[in-house]
Order: C-alpha cells, then sequence, then structure tokens
C-alpha cells in the first residue's frame, strides 16, 4: 500500500469548483485520479458531479469528460472502449463516475447490460445513499430508518447491496472503499486500472447537507462507518474476496466494532430513530457480520 | 448541425470560491508533523504540497475538514473578518 505522503501530486479535480464545502464526492475523486493519471476519460451520468465541474465554457475537469443522460453511462462507456479499440488506444482507461442514484436504480439496466458483455471499462460508483443533487431523495441504496425528503418519518425498507449484485455477474474486479482510507482506494483503483474487463468500485461518499452533519465532520463520518461496521472494504479478483484496511482487522478480530450509535448520532437523518429502529439497524449489521465471518472461515 | 458544447479546464470555474468562506483554517507550522493528511483530504484540492502544507485562501471553501483530521491539532479555524 502506497503512504499517504507519497501519492502523487498531480491534481485533476481544479480549485474554485462548484462542489458545496466539505463535499465528499470530491475528496474520492482527487484520490481516483491520482490513481486513474491523465490517460482517463470520465463518463458522467446526472449527478452532483455534472454539477461539480462547473459551467460551460469552463470545467473543473482536468480530464477529458463526456457528460450523459441518467440511465445510459455504463452504455455509453461500453461505446467509448469500442472507439477507443478500433482507434487503436488502449493507453486510455474509460471511467465511469456516477452516483447511487444512476448506478442502484436508474442505470442499473445499462450497467448489469455491459458487466455480462463483459465490456472494457471501469464502474466508480460514489455512494451518497441519496439523490443528493436533485435535493435528498431515497434511493436504492438509503438505508433502514434515514429520513430523505421523501421518506420524512425514515425509510421502511432496507438497502440493497448493489457490490453484491454486480460480483453475481462474474467480473474481474469487485471493490468497496471509504474516502477515510484513501490509501486503501489508491491501492484498488490503481489495481482496477492495471485489469482488464468490466471492473467495479463503490466508494462510500458521507454528504454533508442529505445526512444532516456538520460539513468539518465529512471524514469523520466515512471512517465511523467502517469502524461500526456499517460499511464493509474488501476487494473481489475473480470473484475471491479478501477484506482490506479497517474491516481486515475487524474480521480478524484485532479490532472490536465500535457501537453503531456513535455513527448514528452524527447524523441528523437518524436524528428521529426509535430505540426499536437502533435495535433494527444493529441486527442488519451483526447479522451482515456473522455472513461475513462465515465466508472468511470458509 | 447542432454545435457540441465543449468546456476547457479552468481553475476558478465558479470564480474565488474563498469568498464562500465563514471560517479559515490557520496552521500552526510549528505543530505540523507533515503527515500530509490534510492535503488529501481537502475536498477542493486547495492545500498545496510545500514545505509544509500551504492553504490557498482564493479557493479554500472554509470546510475545516483539514482541523477536523489533523491529528496534531497544527489547524484552527479562525472566524473571517470580511
Amino acid at each position: 500500500m502506497v503512504a499517504i505522503p507519497k501519492l502523487p501530486e498531480e491534481e485533476y479535480l481544479l480549485k474554485g469548483n462548484a462542489a458545496c464545502p466539505g463535499c465528499p464526492a470530491t475528496i474520492a475523486l482527487r484520490t481516483a485520479l491520482k490513481a486513474l493519471g491523465k490517460k482517463t476519460m470520465l463518463i458522467v451520468p446526472a449527478s452532483c458531479s455534472a454539477v461539480i465541474q462547473s459551467l460551460v465554457p469552463k470545467t473543473s475537469f482536468a480530464v477529458p469528460t463526456l457528460n450523459i443522460a441518467f440511465a445510459a453511462s455504463a452504455a455509453a462507456a461500453s461505446g467509448v472502449a469500442a472507439a477507443l479499440k478500433m482507434l487503436g488506444k488502449d493507453d486510455i482507461t474509460p471511467v465511469v463516475w456516477a452516483g447511487d442514484g444512476g448506478s442502484y436504480d436508474i442505470g442499473i439496466q445499462a450497467l448489469s447490460g455491459a458487466l455480462e458483455r463483459g465490456e472494457n471499462f471501469i464502474y466508480i460508483c460514489y455512494n451518497n445513499q441519496m439523490y443528493s443533487n436533485t435535493g435528498i431523495q431515497r434511493s436504492g441504496a438509503t438505508p433502514y430508518g434515514a429520513w430523505t425528503t421523501t421518506t420524512w418519518t425514515g425509510k421502511r425498507e432496507m438497502q440493497k447491496e448493489l457490490a453484491e449484485i454486480v460480483l453475481a455477474h462474474h467480473p474481474p474486479y469487485v471493490a468497496t472503499a471509504s474516502i477515510a482510507y484513501p490509501d486503501d482506494l489508491y491501492d484498488k483503483v490503481k489495481k482496477a486500472k492495471e485489469m482488464k474487463g468490466p471492473r467495479y468500485i463503490e466508494i462510500l461518499t458521507p454528504c454533508p447537507p442529505g445526512w444532516r452533519f456538520d460539513m468539518s465532520k465529512t471524514v469523520e463520518l466515512a471512517r465511523l462507518a467502517v469502524q461500526t461496521g456499517a460499511w464493509v472494504l474488501y476487494e473481489a479478483i475473480n470473484g475471491k474476496i479478501e477484506f482490506t484496511s479497517y474491516s481486515k482487522m475487524l474480521l480478524k478480530g484485532k479490532k472490536e466494532r465500535k457501537p453503531i450509535e456513535e455513527y448514528l448520532k452524527l447524523q441528523g437523518r437518524f436524528r428521529h430513530l426509535t430505540e426499536e429502529d437502533v435495535k433494527k439497524i444493529k441486527e442488519s449489521i451483526d447479522e451482515k457480520w456473522k455472513h461475513y465471518m462465515e465466508l472468511y472461515e470458509e | 448541425m447542432m454545435e457540441t458544447a465543449i468546456s476547457y479546464p479552468t481553475e476558478g470555474g465558479m470564480g474565488k470560491t474563498g469568498s464562500w468562506r465563514v471560517f479559515k483554517p490557520v496552521l500552526d507550522e510549528s505543530k505540523c508533523i507533515k503527515c500530509w493528511l490534510c492535503w488529501i483530504y481537502c475536498p477542493e484540492a486547495a492545500i498545496d504540497k510545500k514545505e509544509f502544507p500551504e492553504i490557498d485562501y482564493d479557493y479554500c471553501k472554509g470546510c475545516g475538514v483539514c482541523a477536523n483530521e489533523c491529528p496534531v491539532k497544527a489547524i484552527k479555524m479562525e472566524r473571517e473578518e470580511k
């Protein structure tokens, strides 16, 4: 793993962009682009990242970027990959940079199709567990109990696990990451870049206005999500799952999972939770970890 | 034929975003251990890697992630006097 001071200094996300103060998507994008380098082409569906680029005729992304319709990012990336192949430019990596709305819900058909066809591209989903750009609506990634403007008494359903849905397509590389562990994130994007075929990385990005917390706590929350076990860091090369970074220590029993309350209490979107709700969240996390433990023992 | 809208990379696409700031991060170099966490966590890429971390006040939006993450509390948030 590359130490943080040794990460490349090149910046492909420029200062003075349109992101909110404390934005997690830009933290994730900065680190991801450090690993991807200059020879990258981004494909961005409707999302905060389409806005963060700033206004025509200026852009804050210093790599070529194709903005495309909400449902179309993986299909567009398939086209870009085909065009690059025809032109013999195999040193350029097409990378989809989409939010959870554009991945879990609206873009899943195109994503599933591209994965099944074995297209040669990287798909990165930055997951802030709701539609932030349009004003905090629920998505398939919104966790149980969370307030959004369309679940204002708290969501009653569990989130789905897109990384596991992607895994069921048998792609060569699947990974989950967090902005609080940039060295781990850098490693995973770098690894994906050196492989061929469809590769999927999902990054948890806690959004201050959407999750209702102070903008200085973006990274703290991303870290607490991992330390409490609510979010898990792993990678799967050809379907073989390996836990990484802090999640590996949790799995091997070198660290204890922190109480989930520490993570929930910092977020206004969970302020209304009853004791029963918290119990249900706890149980779902315990259940998830039991499943991981069984995987590990095998 | 319709023309495609093309944008070109520009620093300050939304102008000098430093004007959004209410609190300003100030680094105490005597405490800094150069772990560069503030640099990698800055959402704005507004901390430059010089001898010490150098905050670009033209663009820093004042979110305070750097001050919150600094392991030795070398960065303090001070109210802007504008």
